[in-house]
């Protein structure tokens, strides 16, 4: 019991006091990213050639944070001249047309669908689907329940049951093998009900693109309310999302 | 009978014209006499050669070191099964891929459930427009009492999908069966058809977990193929995230036995403390899983003077935190109670099985790949040969509390000193080595995983082989249940914590 006691004491108290005060990410962290529109057109296709998603566009100036896996590499090849990574991990957007970017995005909270917030905005329940990607967005998606980030304090849990579900947050590229599986759980939730894509696999089939065993996004089989980039997206992305989203 | 496999190195290209090609009765008489006499299958699996004709190629280790060998592959052979355990899974991988049938092999049943990469017959006679998995009779058990509880693929919690088919008799499982494949991305054979950009972004995402254990095993293949070589302050730098991620895995999943027994607080702690050991690899490279940060030729951030700084000042005041919830979590009778003798794999089990990492050494063997065969920083590290004995959770969880203590040390020892490397960008235009093989060895924090690159004759990939450890463990976690309680389930399944997309590909 002492022993309990001291433990308890050494750790402290340790919830964030988000969204009231600000919380912020290491230099290194790649959030929201900015695009310079003035930078030389040999740079830019640079940019595009390098990156392994084919997420730039060089002649629209765009990137694709649906593609994105904020690996850095259209940063670094030309010192951040065209692509350059902010702290800022707010980058959830409502539409899917909006993940396609040259550096601002649309204020979530008002772009959310407000009858959403009338319906879940005092208690959401999801239940979440893991569907074939490599398990970082379902550990990042976990660790909303530990001390620091606290999801429970908002009214917002993930059940077990789709039956006892307002909706559904999927993570992975769809495999084919799971496909049935996550078909039969968006039926088994009743309505009115929210579809949440988490991770660039969802949104896009992420770097599995090309393969015949997946599915380029979740949208293809679903309807799809919030998407949530990353690779995987923090915890504080999809905090942010989720009470932007809902609140 | 002469000993006919080649020695190879753990990421040293050999050409493939030098890996002794045999016939197939002394390719099967060589490798099952290689694993009677101790050795372990590292890698084992079929490929097309240019020209058409599929092969076999194997790569064993005994002892401190590893062989490989190859034949042709006949479309049906006595399967290896028959005379050696460890080969079945592999027989079917092989079977599933590429359409070969190992005849009298004693449990064929497909792996991840999709057509096989040649168009011909299906071994399993599935119809892969039926997109679920598992459309085979399960194994059944019948009698008075006896019942079957099926699980997922989805899970009640935010885990990855899979089936479980638990055969009871009352509350005592007499087996579990598990059947996977609802993660499988078909990585494997998009690894040869994308652009070479794509190579290192897809190897990270193999396993989230594992992204540096993976990314270790593909850096240093590529690197084997095209002459790099990363400098030392990279080495560290690898070595060094390498057991952040070790220690982030072990300590969430130490945390998580202790909620499975209903002891909260050391739950909670571990939850949280799982956290500053991911973000101190956010720290290194903007990503909590180290996702970008190692690349073929070295790493791609460097490690300033402050941040070195910085991680050893959270280290600092981690490691008493960490030894006093671990403390408090193996010092509770109650604790101790619950995982004590529940869910035992015993030692010729584990070695006929193939056990690999925290699941072989809880078992009574020691095998570490960064011992016996290290790269990276290991070369200089000094790794105990350590084991449990007992194969029950209360020895899977020794383990991992003494590796917590024990990765803290290295991480401690390797932030001493300044660490100076020059960041790597993206792939250097070089050519890759035509008509080599190469395989590469990392104790991930599951064990040993092991990535295979064969190459052709204009230095394509020609195949590219994937193994994560859970591929060797995920029959450990169906023996540990045998006759244990159903309701000791969560503890057997945390204590082992195994991959499914690492399994899956
Ligand atoms: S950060 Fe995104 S856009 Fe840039 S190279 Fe990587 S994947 Fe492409
Ligand atoms: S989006 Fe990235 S982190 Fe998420 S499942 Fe896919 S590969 Fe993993």
């Amino acid at each position: 019991m002492l022993s309990i006691l001291k433990n308890r004491f050494e750790q402290g108290y340790r919830t964030s006091g988000y969204p009231k005060t600000p919380v912020c990410l290491p230099a290194r962290y790649r959030g929201r990213p900015e695009l310079n529109m003035d930078a030389p057109v040999d740079v830019i296709h640079a940019c595009a050639d390098v990156c392994p998603q084919e997420a730039i566009d060089p002649v629209a100036k765009t990137l694709d944070m649906g593609r994105c896996m904020f690996c850095g590499d259209c940063e670094r090849i030309a010192d951040g001249r065209f692509v350059r990574f902010t702290q800022n991990y707010e980058i959830a957007v409502a539409k899917k047309t909006d993940l396609v970017t040259k550096g601002t995005l649309p204020d979530l909270a008002r772009h959310a669908k407000q009858h959403f917030k009338k319906y879940f905005g005092r208690s959401l329940q999801l239940r979440q689907v893991s569907a074939g990607g490599c398990n970082a967005c379902e550990a990042d998606l976990n660790v909303l329940s530990t001390p620091f980030f606290d999801l429970a304090r908002f009214g917002i849990n993930f059940v077990a049951s789709p039956r006892h579900a307002d909706g559904m947050v999927v993570t992975g590229p769809v495999s084919r093998n799971m496909k049935t599986a996550l078909l039969q759980t968006y039926e088994a939730i009743p309505e009115p009900k929210v579809v949440i894509a988490a991770g660039c696999c969802a949104l896009s089939g992420g770097p599995f693109q090309g393969s015949p065993e997946i599915t380029e996004g979740l949208d293809r089989l679903l309807p799809v309310d919030l998407f949530i980039p990353g690779c995987p997206p923090h915890p504080m992305t999809h905090l942010h999302a989720l009470l932007s989203f809902f609140k | 009978m002469a000993m006919e496999l080649m020695p190879i190195s753990n990421g040293v290209a050999v050409s493939r014209k030098k890996v002794p090609h045999l016939s197939f009765r002394d390719f099967a008489d060589q490798t099952i006499q290689m694993v009677s006499d101790g050795g372990k299958v590292v890698q084992f699996f079929a490929y097309p050669d240019e020209g058409g004709k599929v092969r076999l190629m194997t790569v064993l280790r005994k002892s401190g070191d590893l062989f490989a060998a190859g034949c042709d592959a006949p479309d049906v052979y006595p399967a290896l099964s028959a005379e050696a355990t460890c080969f079945h899974l592999f027989e079917r991988e092989i079977a599933e891929q590429y359409g070969i049938r190992p005849d009298g092999h004693p449990w064929l049943k497909m792996v991840r459930y999709h057509a096989n990469y040649r168009g011909v017959t299906d071994v399993f006679g599935n119809d892969y427009a039926e997109d679920i998995p598992g459309r085979y009779p399960y194994y059944t058990v019948s009698g008075e009492g006896v019942h079957e509880v099926a699980v997922g693929p989805v899970h009640a919690g935010v885990i990855e999908p899979g089936h479980f088919r638990f055969n009871c008799i009352g509350e005592r499982v007499l087996n579990l069966e598990i059947q996977l494949g609802y993660q499988h991305r078909g990585i494997e054979p998009l690894l040869t058809t994308v652009d070479p950009k794509r190579l290192s972004a897809i190897t990270e995402n193999i396993a989230g977990d594992t992204t540096i254990g993976h990314s270790l095993c593909h850096a240093q293949a590529m690197e084997a193929l095209m002459g790099l070589v990363p400098d030392d302050g990279a080495q560290t730098l690898r070595t060094l995230s390498l057991e952040l991620e070790r220690l982030a895995n072990h300590v969430g999943d130490l945390g998580a036995i202790s909620g499975d027994v209903a002891f909260l607080p050391p739950a909670n702690y571990c939850g949280r403390m799982r956290g500053d050991f991911l973000n101190m690899t956010l720290l290194i490279c903007g990503n909590r899983f180290g996702k970008g940060l190692v690349r073929a030729g070295g790493v791609r951030f460097s490690l300033t003077e402050d941040l070195r700084h910085e991680l050893a000042g959270r280290l600092g005041e981690l490691k008493p935190q960490v030894r006093h919830v671990l403390s408090l979590l193996m010092n509770t009778p109650s604790v101790r109670a619950r995982l004590e003798d529940c869910g035992r794999v015993s030692f010729e089990d584990a070695d006929n099985l193939g056990l690999v990492g925290p699941a072989g050494r809880a078992c009574g063997h020691p095998y570490d790949v960064r011992r016996v065969f290290p790269t990276a920083g290991y070369t200089r590290l000094d790794i105990p040969e350590y084991s449990e004995s007992t194969g029950d959770v209360w020895a899977r969880v020794s383990v991992r509390c003494q590796e917590v203590l024990q990765s803290i040390g290295i991480v401690e020892s390797l932030l001493e000193t300044a660490v100076d490397t020059t960041p790597v960008h993206t792939l250097p235009k070089i050519g890759i080595a035509a008509d080599s093989l190469v395989v590469t060895l990392n104790e991930a924090w599951r064990g040993e995983a092991s990535h295979c690159i064969l190459t052709d004759s204009a230095g394509r990939l020609l195949r590219y082989k994937i193994k994560d450890p859970s591929f060797h463990n995920w029959h450990g976690l169906s023996m540990a249940l045998r006759n244990t309680g159903i309701s000791d389930f969560p503890l057997n399944n945390k204590s082992h914590n195994l991959s499914y997309c690492g399994f899956d590909v």
